[in-house]
């Protein structure tokens, strides 16, 4: 391991920590793991400790949320310390088979899932969907980067197909780059898999500045993260689609005929509202869905609670025996009377939606992307 | 004093600090021989009596005219040395000082190249010396009087130190009463003084003084001129009470229809008032303004059939025409005493301040402890922005008593996230004061207090802190993170960080410990009165050590929390400080003006306007003259006003504007000497 590597003082500015806390103290799996991020950055700027540090279970206990770097008083990012960490893990090879293997397939066929870079389409089925093609003279409005999870995942890919139908129905040009597409590497990087998020980042930067497109919608919040703050030399704007289908609505040319009688709530995800700021959109949207009866959860916004799918924990398994944060979330929407729990974000959708039946109440309470809801309103 | 120059140098060996590195015999040999030199001699200490004697000694002996002394930077000892020049019978402007301390032995190891260099910058100052001419310093008369701006306690204190020595004072606040944010506070930390109790004497002496003319719900509109002559102009606004005739009973007040309906700035919005109001019962004056924004006869055009306040006025002083009035006068020197804001916590969201109605400020809370506030000082949970039950017969429940209170530390202070980097300095001991407050009125409330470090730096302050601690308030060090709710009690979110343990805190009522920031509508004195700010938006005072109560511009003065966050008894002190600063120039009656100002040559100024952009003190500005016949535009500089700094001659694209003592036939062959070709 090279000196630079090693020097967790300069990288992670950890000679400007006060230890007032706060770090740990809105940490929202302090209360039910043993991770104390505020330990780590105290403890990590002793050098001869990383390597014992790194062999901490709870290091993989962060969900990479970003709520300790967002109340941090001096501007420090302490999740990021622990990132630096599991690259120590990483680098000697030391991790848990399933994050080995959804690394593994990532590099072979740039999705985390195991699965075929062939089947990267299987989730259009039958809807004609234009596939781009690289320099291509004519210029495409929207490139839509579909996250592996709604490219695969048998449920969230009718997450995928409801924002084919609703761009469709408001007549907006837009196009997939097809079975090229590739992971955008968020959770790689987030489980410290340095060299392989560096590949993801040279490499889609190229195939996506090869498109002659106006600007990419990313449909999960950890892919627009990743390429809007994390990418080099992207020259393509990046939005959520929260953004796009919020300008449409407020434009009129996306028209809502269909009703939804529900009482519906909103899960901020954190890579949405914490990490990026966009609370409004999202909540527009519901808004404007006839018949929905919107309800704020008590935590929302700024103060909404981490579902725990980020950060790689898709692959991490945590010890705790506490109970869940997607589960506290359930029952919390339960008690508001909610009967959706509106989410726009693949891994919260699939980390309440467990949640919902752990709680045994997925009878009475749907979660649902806000595509899957805008669908059935068109 | 013109003719042949005859130089006298001067070299200093400063104990080692020169000659310890310069070969000091060298220099004066070198410098005897250089042109127009008379004398050259060297001396372990120049500043000291007998060093000066030296200077005006051989002024006397060879009828020397020009004097170089060669030692350290002129923003030491040129002041030293101008006056051994005017003891000596010389006009002080024909110094130069060579400095081959700050410049030379200091900054240089090698003695021999160090001498050398020494022997360059003694020779261009002598090269210089040869063409210096005389200045007159002039004086100005100065105004007898001061303009404060702003009646908190600094202000208050600054106008009655001016006023007792026999000094006019117009002293301006914004708001219809003086008191500033002291007056809402219930005790004072660490003592426990009542605040209204030592205030209000002071607020009903600036009412009352003879030599002070207080202008309340009133600004500062304009400012114009300089040190010992400033021209200001302040509009009052109308109250659409008449002064004279108010009496200060309230009857208008209690028939209000908007009574009770508008949050009353005093009680941090709190309390209620109505449309025609008085801060509070000792607000001074005594008077009662109407606020047209929310008054409906005046926002309106209509309130019910006739105003009923005006049918209530039996001295008849509500008068709906009563317009703005503006005020002139002249003041020598200013002091600026406009106070803070306290920091908007709506900008920390993860404390969720207004959303939960028990979630407050600390000066919200200081007005809940008040015997004066809207509550009479009980402790109460806070329902907020719902309107009282009106029916008959329903029992209004009274209001619910906190079983807990928790107080969070450090609200936007010490915080760069809200760029706010410094520490707010009161809060650590406002809130053990609050804290013990809170244990005084409800015994068996549970008091915790989250802090990261508490900083009892003041004199009685750790002694409270230990007090406050063994009455039972519990400090848990740890910074909390957020603020949620749980069926009917908050939630702070919080890790105890000496046992790292992470907790959800449950409490009634969460009061957080705002810090103190820039007002914001600083902007308007800063424009007015070109004030500097230093990084965290206070105003700059014009030394951090030396002239703390100082701005950059002369005859303005600096008082209070405007400079930045203090306690009262700091605040206290400056704005004596401020004041007795501000008493020197009226005292002696005048001051002098900066001699090496700019001049402009008139015939070759071709009115581009460059000098005018850059002037950092607006002393220079386009006048319109006759050039043979021609009416043509060229620069004037207000002498007054020029600080000579040089930024004029620097743009200067004709070479028209020239500063005296550093024109460019003097600094030209200076530079020249020094081996620039």
């Amino acid at each position: 391991m090279c000196a630079e590597e090693l020097d967790f003082i300069t990288k992670y500015d950890l000679l400007g920590c006060i230890q007032c806390g706060r770090c740990t103290g809105g940490c929202p799996v302090a209360m039910r793991t043993p991770l104390r991020v505020r330990c780590f950055m105290y403890d990590t700027q002793n050098e001869e400790r990383l390597e014992e540090l790194s062999e901490r279970p709870e290091i993989w206990d962060c969900t990479t949320c970003y709520t300790c770097a967002a109340r941090c008083p001096k501007g420090l990012e302490p999740l990021e310390v622990l990132i630096g960490l599991r690259s120590i893990q990483i680098e000697e090879g030391r991790v848990q088979p399933t994050v080995r293997d959804a690394l593994e397939s990532i590099f072979k066929d740039g999705n985390p899932w195991g699965s075929p870079r062939a089947k990267r389409l299987d989730w259009i089925k039958d809807l004609e969907v234009k596939i781009l093609e690289p320099e291509a003279e004519e210029t495409t409005d929207v490139l839509l980067f579909i996250c592996c999870t709604d490219a695969y995942d048998p449920r969230v890919m009718k997450v995928a197909q409801a924002l084919v139908k609703v761009l469709q129905a408001a007549e907006v040009d837009f196009g997939l780059i097809g079975e090229d597409e590739s992971c955008c590497g968020s959770e790689v990087r987030r489980l410290g898999e340095e060299g392989l998020f560096e590949m993801c980042d040279e490499e889609n930067v190229e195939l996506l500045n090869s498109f002659n497109v106006n600007r990419i919608v990313a449909i999960s919040p950890h892919c627009y993260n990743t390429l809007k703050k994390e990418y080099h030399g992207l020259k393509h704007p990046v939005l959520h689609y929260t953004e796009l289908v919020a300008q449409l609505l407020e434009d009129g040319k996306l028209q809502l005929k269909g009703e939804i009688p529900k009482v519906v709530t909103y899960h901020d995800p954190c890579f949405l509202g914490k990490q990026n700021d966009i609370y409004d959109e999202p909540r527009y949207i519901i808004t404007r869905i006839p018949g929905v009866e919107f309800r704020e959860f008590d935590r929302c916004r700024e103060r909404s609670l981490c579902c725990e799918g980020g950060g790689g924990k898709m692959w991490v398994e945590s010890e705790s025996k506490e109970e869940r944060l997607a589960e506290i979330r359930v029952t919390d929407a339960k008690e508001l009377g909610a009967e959706v729990i509106a989410v726009a974000c693949p891994f919260c959708l699939l980390t309440l939606e467990d949640a919902t039946k752990v709680k045994g109440i997925e009878e009475e309470m749907r979660v649902a992307d806000i595509l899957e809801l805008l669908a059935e309103a068109l | 004093m013109n003719g042949k120059p005859k130089i006298g140098v001067y070299v200093c060996h400063c104990g080692t600090n020169i000659a310890g590195v310069v070969n000091v015999e060298e220099v004066v040999q070198f410098a005897s021989t250089l042109p127009d030199v008379v004398v050259a001699r060297n001396y372990s200490y120049m500043c000291s009596d007998p060093g000066q004697a030296l200077i005006t000694d051989d002024i006397e002996k060879f009828g020397l005219n020009r004097v170089v002394v060669a030692s350290c930077s002129p923003r030491m000892h040129e002041p030293t040395f101008r006056k051994t020049l005017l003891s000596g019978g010389l006009n002080p402007y024909f110094l130069e000082m060579a400095n081959i301390r700050e410049q030379c032995s200091w900054v240089h190891e090698d003695p021999i190249a160090a001498t050398e260099k020494a022997k360059r910058i003694v020779e261009a100052a002598v090269v210089k010396a040869r063409r210096l001419e005389a200045l007159d310093v002039k004086e100005v008369d100065v105004e007898p009087a001061c303009l404060i701006i702003g009646a908190g306690i600094a202000g208050i204190q600054a106008a009655l130190d001016i006023a007792d020595a026999g000094f006019k004072v117009y002293l301006v606040e914004k708001s219809p009463t003086v008191g500033g944010h002291m007056a809402q506070l219930d005790k004072t930390f660490p003592t426990l003084d009542c605040s209204a109790c030592i205030l209000t004497p002071k607020m009903v002496d600036v009412a009352n003084h003879p030599n002070i003319e207080l202008m309340t719900y009133s600004q500062v509109e304009e400012i114009s001129g300089y040190i010992g002559n400033f021209e200001v102009k302040v509009r009052k606004k109308s109250r659409f009470v008449d002064m004279d005739k108010c009496t200060g009973c309230g009857a208008c007040a209690e028939v209000c229809r908007m009574a009770g309906r508008i949050p009353n700035e005093f009680d941090e919005g709190i309390g209620m008032r109505g449309a025609i109001y008085l801060p509070f019962p000792q607000a001074v004056p005594a008077k009662y303004t109407i606020d047209k924004e929310n008054c409906l006869f005046l926002s309106k055009g209509k309130c019910g059939e006739s105003p009923k306040c005006k049918e209530a006025c039996q001295a008849e002083a509500i008068n709906f025409d009563l317009q703005d009035e503006i005020v002139e006068f002249k003041v020598g020197t200013i002091i600026v005493a406009t106070g803070y804001d306290v920091f908007d916590a709506r900008k920390k969201p993860e404390y969720a301040y207004g959303v939960y109605d028990n979630v407050l400020t600390a000066l919200e809370f200081e007005r809940l402890v008040n015997a004066s506030g809207p509550t009479g000082g009980k402790i109460v949970m806070l329902e907020r922005g719902k309107k009282k039950k009106k029916k008959e017969g329903e029992e209004v429940e009274p209001p619910k008593v906190p079983k807990s209170i928790t107080f969070i530390q450090c609200v936007g202070s010490r915080d760069k996230s809200v760029g706010n980097e410094y520490c707010s300095r009161v809060c650590c001991m406002y809130t053990a004061k609050l804290a013990h407050l809170a244990k005084d009125k409800i015994p068996d409330c549970e008091v915790t207090i989250f802090y990261m470090d508490v900083r009892a730096f003041g004199k009685g302050f750790e002694e409270f802190y230990d007090r406050v601690r063994r009455e039972g308030v519990r400090y848990i060090r740890g910074n909390p993170s957020e603020i949620f709710k749980r069926g009917d009690k908050l939630v702070v979110k919080a890790e105890d960080t000496l046992t790292a343990t992470p907790l959800e805190h449950e409490t009634d009522m969460v009061v957080l410990s705002v810090g103190l920031v820039p007002r914001s509508d600083n902007r308007e004195i800063i424009d007015l009165l070109k004030l500097s700010q230093s990084s965290d938006l206070f105003y700059l005072e014009a030394h951090p050590k030396l002239r703390p109560v100082d701005t950059a511009s002369d005859g303005i003065f600096l008082a209070g929390v405007c400079q930045g966050p203090k306690d009262i008894p700091d605040a206290v002190a400056q704005a004596k400080g401020a004041a007795s600063a501000a008493m020197i120039p009226m005292a002696s009656g005048k001051v002098k003006v900066e001699a090496q100002t700019s001049v402009v040559n008139e015939a070759t100024c071709r009115g581009c306007g460059f000098c005018v952009a850059v002037c950092p003190y607006t002393a220079i500005e386009l006048v319109e003259v006759n050039r043979n016949g021609w009416p043509v535009k060229v620069a004037r500089v207000n002498e007054a006003l020029c600080k000579g700094c040089g930024a004029c001659a620097a743009a200067c694209l004709s070479g028209s504007i020239q500063q005296r003592s550093f024109k460019d036939i003097q600094i030209l062959p200076q530079i020249q000497a020094l081996g620039v070709k």
